[in-house]
């Protein structure tokens, strides 16, 4: 039940913006917009984005068991993967957000074949990943 | 004001995020472990937030603008292209292998665990890579 909350409540914020802002929420575009020079509209991108990080410390405080970290990943794991996020996310126009959650509720074409794209390259991910480890 | 309701929504998207379990990166590679021990339980949350978000949008888009801005500002590309394609390939590949995506791991960073710093701070670096190379436009 707690998983379909969190649903409906990414889907308030994410409703909250469309109507307030006219923005889509997608995390990726709204992170990258901050880093590009020419992004005339940075103001509400950064508080969006202090907005994410005060939730984080929030959530840390009142159930700090929502951070587990159970994996055989190494520091090089996180940075290769991090760095394929921020650039596949670009090229791509999105991510979980802006194509998973606000893309498909628009049933955008190109958001629901991104989702189901980036969804089967992580099932590949993962299966490469155990094999390499002798977890398969 | 504008700034005002980023904030709240982005204070909002971290619950979410957090109650769901997307914070915690086995959790996110359980779901998307299809050939192992599946856990499909995050499909629930794709599916209220979808379930949400589909509905409310329809009703939004009747009016002439949002209600803190001139207009709406929604993607306008329709094409499916190499860039689209490749891109949610390379996502997908990086997503997997740390069990992590941007929001997540910018929230889980309060849990200070370093494995976050270095996903997301990799990740502004390759956000960065991208947009000093694709002024340049070759895809």
């Amino acid at each position: 039940m707690d998983q379909v909350l969190g649903g409906v409540i990414i889907g308030i914020s994410a409703t909250m913006m469309l109507l307030f802002t006219g923005r889509v929420t997608g995390i990726s575009g709204i992170v990258g917009g901050i880093l590009n020079p020419t992004t005339a509209d940075k103001n509400w991108r950064v508080l969006f984005l202090l907005g994410l990080i005060l939730g984080g410390v929030f959530l840390k405080i009142i159930r700090p068991e929502l951070f587990t970290v159970i994996s055989s990943a190494a520091p090089y794991d996180y940075v290769v993967a991090g760095f394929l996020v921020g650039v596949g996310t670009l090229l791509g126009n999105g991510c979980t957000s802006g194509h998973g959650v606000c893309g498909i509720s628009r049933f955008s074409p190109r958001s629901i074949v991104a989702t189901v794209t980036f969804i089967t390259a992580g099932v590949i991910s993962v299966v490469i990943f155990r094999l390499l480890r002798g977890e398969l | 004001m504008k700034g005002l309701v980023a904030l709240v929504s982005g204070f909002l998207f971290a619950m979410g995020l957090g109650i769901i379990g997307m914070t915690q990166p086995h959790i996110v590679r359980g779901f998307l472990d299809v050939f192992g021990a599946w856990d499909w339980r995050l499909i629930g949350v794709m599916g209220g937030a979808i379930a949400v978000h589909s509905i409310t949008y329809r009703f939004i888009l009747k009016r002439p603008s949002p209600i803190l801005d001139a207009k709406f500002q929604l993607p306008t590309k329709k094409d499916i292209d190499t860039r689209l394609i490749l891109g949610a390939i390379i996502f997908g590949l990086g997503w997997g292998w740390a069990g992590i995506c941007p929001g997540p791991g910018i929230v889980a960073m309060a849990s200070g665990d370093i494995a976050f710093l270095y996903f997301v701070g990799s990740m502004l670096i390759g956000m960065k890579v991208f947009q000093l190379l694709d002024t340049k436009r070759s895809l």
